[in-house]
């Protein structure tokens, strides 16, 4: 198979591979895909105070194809706010990368692990502000920075 | 011996050859789950003609089970096809007691020996083979040449795939490519003269690679019988480490992905699953083939490839770092995709 000069350079030199504290507030997780269909990703993201992404991390078990689109939507999210990041196509992936038809469930699965990342990082945040909620019962209201 | 264009005809006009030959007595076919998918193939165009066919299941390491082969075997069987060597795994299949077993239950012997001739001593007579196929250019032959043998006595009978001019005594008409057939002969006779010593030079190299391999990685599995095998042929799982992926890495090494993901189906090896390898270890499988022109020098490059290739996607895959911190990757629910 023929690959893109964008993809095997993604492939070679991968951005941001690591990890960051899964148990951290402002990190969110994904973790999409299975062993037995032969791609496992996880991708992390930081939010800062200010509400955008500033750092992007992940990891990945996977083809060629699914290691770059990876490396691709870490870069492609850092510094967006999680609503911006949440817009990344599947289709933009492929076609930056050039991905051939049957690599395209790489960048489907990339799209889904960056959705999960992110939906990691809400739940946390709306926990967060459960707790922040209930002990301002007693008193003044609170005004979330975001709101 | 009949000319063909290679073993894929071969398996096919022996396999369909005598069973269209004999229909009117006999409607069943054993072969194994683990066969070249022209043979598998051939098998299930049969059964689309009426044929009833057995694919007989395989042992832990890639072996038929004879007492599993002789109780599916009955006095409808008219031909066993079961092939000499794996071509994805390398083991060797037990030959002899395989055509003993054919004779007794006065069935026919197929094998597919495109993987096995040359390489090890094959005896039509000993084992009672009936139908064998071979291929030139897995015998460093010329591509677009084969051959099928066809037993004499007692006498094996075929349907033609190919009709015409009655070339090859009636079973494949047609007028044979002349270079070809002298280049699979000449090539045949080089294998035999080097046989004895090849094998002992490849099995030198093949415990070179795999103690090489062993001895700066951990988590590798052989797939299939290490003792039963070729010794031109190793295939190992690379645990954490997805077999494309790798093949991706080791660009100056040409070795062959078990792993289907470049097909749309993205399914792992059959073979592999038939010896009930996991689908997750099945995806990190390499198939690594040591041949005529391989040198030691190139087998510790390979392994020194193979080594920094597999630590490298190891350090990005999450299925590793989970192994590492305890967690054991079949707790997980995973979701399907």
């Amino acid at each position: 198979m023929s690959y893109s000069e964008k993809l095997i350079d993604h492939y070679e030199n991968p951005r941001n591979i690591g990890t960051l504290d899964k148990n951290s507030e402002d990190v969110g997780t994904g973790l999409v895909g299975a062993p037995a269909c032969g791609d496992v990703m996880k991708l992390q993201i930081k939010v800062g105070a200010d509400g955008l992404i500033e750092d992007a991390k992940f990891k990945t078990f996977g083809c060629g194809s699914a290691i770059a689109s990876s490396s691709l939507v870490t870069e492609w999210v850092k510094g967006k706010t999680i609503d911006e990041a949440e817009t990344i196509k599947n289709t933009d992936i492929a076609k930056h990368l050039a991905l051939p038809p049957v690599k395209i469930h790489c960048s489907v699965l990339a799209e889904d692990a960056i959705k999960a990342a992110i939906a990691d990082y809400r739940a946390k945040s709306a926990k967060k502000d459960d707790i922040t909620d209930t002990r301002s019962d007693s008193g003044h209201e609170h005004a979330h920075p975001n709101d | 011996m009949i000319f063909t264009s290679g073993a894929t005809e071969s398996n096919n006009l022996a396999i369909r050859g005598v069973a269209e030959f004999y229909k009117d007595r006999k409607n069943h076919v054993v072969t194994t789950m683990t066969e070249h998918k022209c043979v598998l193939d051939t098998c299930r165009h049969l059964e689309q003609s009426g044929f009833e066919v057995t694919y007989l299941p395989v042992q832990k390491n890639g072996l038929v089970d004879l007492e599993v082969l002789r109780n599916a075997i009955t006095d409808r069987t008219v031909v066993v096809s079961i092939m000499a060597v794996n071509n994805e795994i390398g083991v060797i299949q037990p030959l002899e007691e395989i055509g003993k077993i054919c004779r007794e239950k006065k069935t026919f012997f197929h094998t597919d020996a495109a993987q096995a001739a040359g390489k090890i001593p094959l005896d039509v007579e000993k084992m009672n083979i009936d139908l064998m196929s071979i291929s030139g250019h897995k015998i460093y032959g010329p591509k677009g040449i084969g051959a099928l043998y066809v037993r004499r006595k007692p006498r094996v009978r075929l349907v033609p795939l190919i009709v015409g001019g009655g070339q090859e005594r009636g079973f494949r008409s047609g007028t044979l490519p002349t270079p070809l057939c002298v280049g699979l002969g000449e090539a045949a006779e080089i294998c035999a003269k080097e046989m004895d010593g090849e094998a002992k030079r490849l099995k030198k190299l093949q415990e070179r690679m795999l103690k090489g391999l062993n001895d700066k990685l951990s988590d590798i599995v052989v797939n299939g019988d290490l003792e039963q095998r070729i010794p031109g042929n190793l295939n190992i799982s690379f645990a954490y480490v997805e077999g494309e992926s790798l093949m991706m890495g080791i660009k100056g090494l040409s070795v062959s992905s078990g792993s289907a993901c470049t097909s749309a189906s993205l399914e792992p090896s059959y073979v592999l699953r038939a010896l009930g390898v996991e689908e997750d270890m099945a995806h990190t499988s390499l198939r690594i083939g040591l041949g005529r022109f391989t040198t030691e020098q190139e087998v510790d490059t390979a392994v020194d490839e193979l080594v920094r290739h597999v630590n490298k996607l190891r350090a990005m895959s999450p299925l590793w770092e989970m192994a590492q911190e305890g967690i054991d990757i079949k707790s997980i629910e995973w979701a399907a995709h």
